[in-house]
């Protein structure tokens, strides 16, 4: 019996395959661009790990000279005859990869590089010295050494390990040290750092700034992109099961009078359901593996300029997206299917083929769909005032989008009887009348609309005033003409003398990391004069905070700090066991992931007594001049050297990519609504029939309804796009105000770009146009005999 | 082989419930034709649901082969549906996917009696032979229904229920299409009810019944 009814069941999608088809690309759009955005979520998150495994980063404290690039290994002896347990590192670029060299004997055993796999001989080990990398960068460094090379699966791309003699060899860099790895557990009683080696200090380990926390938020961005195009795509999926439904009620009144159970009738729907939602999710996540492909080198690049996380650029299957993005499909094919299949359980038989049974149980669900917009509306309303944290802010942004789509055929409808009411004509009459009449159809396609309008106009809006405030900042913090970085403290002195002769101002740039007000942040001592007070802005001062700062009696520290730290304006903030000065000021510092703190720099040589500065901002009038004479007189290398518009246009250029991937994901969730809505008009084309044939019998040409259906399309674009500017709007300033303040720890002034918005409607509507034209194409070609069976049926 | 005692039948109305039938009792045996009449809203298609089982009665009883069906639940007046009782529409509700064969077939095949040999002959006794592989949508009201009279009596249920079978047709059309009705049901030996407003159908029945407000007449 289940198989007749299955072939029943199935003859309707064969006899409407256009319907199939929506309902298919449905599924495997919402499935592809989901599993797309995972499988590169999944594919950093795996560069991270793998990254903190290569050398624990974040894991374990460190031991790093105070001033200088380098440990001596007589150091190292020191502290390991003391009793300290703590493993060599030392750290370089080599033929443009990270080459770090460890001592397999002395670091710790959790670290990847060092894990030793089955039948590992140390002995083999120590006499060939073998690099040790990932697979992908076995491949690249294959024609570059003649060493042998040891695959270690996680490693970090681009990044060599090797035995500690093998790398000093290749750095060139013999009895140098990088740092040291302090062991977890230490022997008791050891004398302090500052008796052995008083010139190094020990780094904390920085859970904190753990690169993989720092990118989360990035990481949440991008699922919630994926979660955005995912409804769009259920939208369609949902239209297309109503619709299928709704035409297959006779068949199922039949069926029912025929003795099919009603479990069996709704087992076996779901069945097909089902079946639907693994072809489209397999296609979707075959599909979203190609997305992936496309948007990770942009990702990597964003990542990398962000927050200096280095990801793979290849991709690889990994089961767990491949899992995640079938369970979605199935989950969302239930969410969208859901309503009918609760519908086609609670009508009985009898009723089941009555029209009006399904329009009262549809004007019920108007009502719950009005309730639940406006309760999702007031939940918006509510996190907006009380709401803290990241996950309330895209909790926020859920409900705002969802609660707006929701009532958005409502206040279409009003708008619609408004626009009839004022009509005195009968042919504008019935054309708003009827346009009302085809909103429960087509309002699934509008409402994906407006939210792919919406984001669209949201996060550019978020992402230009990010830039226009970008280049402001830039153009503040980047005064100096050229920047030079000394090789050492003997050269600084050098360089120091060399410039002050032939240049404006020579601006030292001394920094310390520590740990401030409990974050992760950077000291900066500054020689604070004109150049710092003309160019730099405030987000908030006291009265004189150039002149507080460089007397020393104050602080001026970035946003991010400021936030994290719950302190402003006036504020006291600890900058050692003996010191704490109020805030004078606080200011804008995009791009930054930690903390900053800037001070004089006599009160930074005060906290930082054996600090050296090394960097150097020039100002200069004629910096190509210069330039030349730091080359030509003094000797410095061209890439010691780095002038203003390079920096700008580097910073810049990593501002672009940054945002690269979130302009792709726009498009293509644009993309997916346009084609939700060609695919309503398609298949609301075919019912369209016995409504229109009485207003062709009338006296309206085939023509004449053909050009209303595309001014309908447009009407209704139109309507769509002017709710999504303010909700777009309003998707930015949650962006700006809330959910970057949570991810990056800096608020942005929100800036309007009519012209955009203008060029964005204009696209949305063109894009209606295009989708309504082949249904109005092909109701502008119908043949009479097809109207005019609308009246022989009605016998 | 059908008997209902004092069935009764109401609905929630606004002014609340409205009573649709007040005590109908009749009885059918096999080979039989009958006819339900009545005016609109008499009863008639609410009686002819709570003999197919498609709605349950509130009071009395109806047992079919000397069994009590009044309250048998979902599954039991479904299985009763599929192989026992047949039901013809006013509005044929054919499959519109399945093509005439297919919608001949369907039904006999739910009941597992599929007889490809005796669904052609019934297909051939109706006209449709050339018809078999044309969608509903492709066919003309008349043989729409003829369709659905050959689905029906595929199956060979042991009653077969009418709701107003030649309502939609034209009156040429009507006359031929229920004499052949009448013609297949008595060859299988079931019995046949038909709910009809006009005259010349309830002429044609062994016995004609008249509802009035939920009555017997």
């Amino acid at each position: 019996m289940s198989a007749t009814i299955a072939r029943a069941l199935w003859s309707h999608w064969r006899r409407s395959p256009l319907q199939l088809f929506t309902l298919l690309a449905g599924l495997i759009l919402a499935t592809a661009l989901w599993s797309g955005v995972q499988a590169v979520n999944a594919e950093a998150r795996a560069s991270y790990d793998a990254a903190a495994a290569t050398l624990g980063e974040g894991q374990f404290d460190q031991i790093i000279p105070r001033q200088g690039d380098d440990i001596t290994q007589a150091s190292y002896i020191a502290l390991r005859r003391a009793g300290w347990q703590v493993a060599p590192v030392i750290e370089g670029r080599w033929n443009g990869f990270r080459l770090i060299g460890l001592d397999p004997l002395t670091a710790p055993a959790t670290l990847s590089s060092v894990q030793p796999e089955e039948g590992f001989d140390f002995a083999d080990y120590l006499r060939d010295g073998p690099l040790s990398v990932s697979a992908d960068t076995a491949e690249k460094l294959r024609d570059l050494t003649e060493r042998p090379l040891r695959i270690v699966a996680d490693l970090a791309l681009d990044t060599v390990v090797a035995d500690i003699g093998v790398a000093q060899t290749l750095l060139r860099a013999e009895g140098k040290l990088t740092r040291l790895i302090v062991a977890p557990t230490q022997p008791m009683g050891l004398p302090t750092l500052a008796v052995v080696a008083p010139e190094l200090r020990l780094e904390p380990a920085q859970a904190d700034a753990d690169v993989g926390r720092l990118t989360d938020s990035f990481h949440l961005n991008l699922t919630a992109f994926g979660l955005l195009s995912f409804a769009v795509g259920i939208f369609i999926v949902h239209g297309a099961i109503g619709l299928a439904f709704e035409q297959r009620r006779a068949m199922i009144r039949t069926l029912r009078a025929m003795g099919v159970p009603l479990a069996v009738l709704v087992i076996l729907m779901a069945t097909e359901l089902l079946v639907f939602a693994l072809i489209g999710g397999g296609i979707g996540v075959l599909c979203g593996y190609a997305i992936a492909a496309l948007l990770l080198p942009d990702v990597a690049a964003t990542l990398e300029g962000l927050y200096g996380a280095q990801v793979a650029g290849t991709l690889q299957f990994r089961a767990s997206w491949w899992m995640s993005g079938l369970a979605i499909c199935i989950g969302g094919t239930a969410l969208a299917s859901s309503g009918a299949l609760w519908r086609l359980s609670r009508v009985s038989v009898i009723e089941t083929g009555r029209a009006q049974t399904w329009r009262t149980l549809s004007g019920k669900a108007s009502v719950i769909q009005a309730v639940v917009a406006l309760a999702l509306l007031a939940i918006t309303v509510v996190l907006a005032g009380v709401g803290q944290g990241l996950i309330a802010g895209f909790a926020l942004l859920g409900c705002l989008l969802l609660g707006a789509a929701l009532a958005l055929p409502l206040l279409l409808s009003v708008v619609l009887a408004g626009f009839r009411s004022f009509s005195k004509q009968a042919l504008p009459q019935w054309f708003w009348a009827d346009t009302r009449q085809q909103l429960p159809g087509l309002s699934l396609a509008l409402m994906a609309l407006l939210l792919a309008m919406a984001a669209n106009v949201g996060v550019s809006t978020m992402v230009s005033s990010f830039r226009l405030t970008f280049v402001g900042f830039l153009d503040q913090r980047l005064f100096s003409e050229l920047y030079v970085r000394a090789d050492d403290a003997d050269q600084s002195a050098a360089l120091q003398r060399f410039l002050t002769p032939r240049s404006r101002a020579v601006l030292p740039i001394v920094e310390e990391r520590r740990q401030i007000a409990g974050l992760p942040s950077e000291l900066y001592g500054a020689k604070i004069g004109p150049s710092y007070s003309d160019n730099w802005d405030f987000l908030a001062a006291a009265e004189t905070p150039w002149q507080d700062a460089a007397r020393g009696q104050a602080v001026l520290v970035n946003e991010q700090l400021a936030r994290r730290a719950g302190l402003w304006v006036g504020d006291q903030i600890t900058l050692s066991d003996q010191l704490s000065l109020p805030i004078a000021g606080v200011f804008g510092d995009y791009g930054n992931p930690i903390g900053q703190v800037v001070i004089s720099q006599s009160l930074f040589n005060t906290l930082v007594p054996d600090a050296v500065p090394l960097n150097f901002g020039v100002r200069s009038d004629d910096a190509r001049a210069l330039r030349q004479a730091l080359i030509d007189d003094f000797g410095l290398r061209d890439s010691q050297i780095v002038d203003q518009d390079t920096i700008k246009a580097l910073s810049l250029s990593i501002f672009e990519r940054t945002f690269t991937v979130t302009g792709a994901l726009n498009i293509l969730t644009l993309a997916v609504a346009g084609f939700a809505i060609l695919m309503s008009l398609l298949t609301l084309a075919a019912m369209r029939v016995p409504q229109l044939a009485p207003v062709w019998a009338l006296g309206l040409t085939r023509r004449k309804l053909g050009q209303l259906e595309l001014i309908r399309a447009l009407v209704l674009a139109a309507l769509t796009a002017l709710f999504a500017l303010p909700l777009g709007l309003a998707l930015a300033w949650v962006l700006l105000a809330i959910v970057n303040v949570e991810a990056f720890g800096w608020r942005l002034p929100m800036y309007l770009f009519p012209a955009d918005y203008l060029k964005l409607g204009l696209f949305a509507t063109v894009a209606a146009i295009l989708a309504a034209s082949w249904p109005a194409l092909k109701l502008s070609r119908l043949p009479p005999a097809d109207l005019l069976k609308v009246f022989s049926n009605e016998r | 082989m059908l008997k209902l005692t004092d069935v009764t039948k109401s609905y929630a109305g606004a002014d609340g419930p409205i009573e649709v039938l007040r005590g109908v009792s009749f009885e059918v045996n096999t080979g039989d034709t009958l006819a339900l009449t009545g005016e609109s809203g008499s009863g008639k298609s609410t009686l002819l649901h709570l003999i197919g089982g498609l709605d349950q009665a509130e009071g009395g009883q109806i047992s079919f082969d000397g069994r009590d069906i009044t309250h048998l639940g979902d599954a039991e007046r479904a299985a009763l549906r599929r192989s026992e009782i047949g039901v013809i529409f006013q509005q044929f509700n054919l499959i519109p996917s399945l093509d005439v064969g297919a919608n001949i077939a369907f039904q006999a095949r739910l009941a597992r009696r599929y007889d490809a040999q005796a669904a052609r002959a019934l297909a051939t006794k109706l006209g449709l032979e050339g018809q078999l592989s044309k969608y509903p949508e492709q066919l003309s009201g008349g043989q729409q229904q003829r369709v659905a009279i050959a689905r029906t009596l595929a199956a060979r249920p042991k009653l077969v229920l009418a709701d107003e079978p030649t309502g939609n047709l034209d009156e040429d059309t009507a006359a031929q299409v229920l004499a052949e009705m009448l013609a297949l049901v008595a060859a299988t030996g079931a019995a046949l009810i038909t709910v009809t407003h006009s005259p010349q159908v309830a002429a044609q029945m062994g016995q004609t019944l008249r509802l009035s407000h939920g009555q017997l007449a």
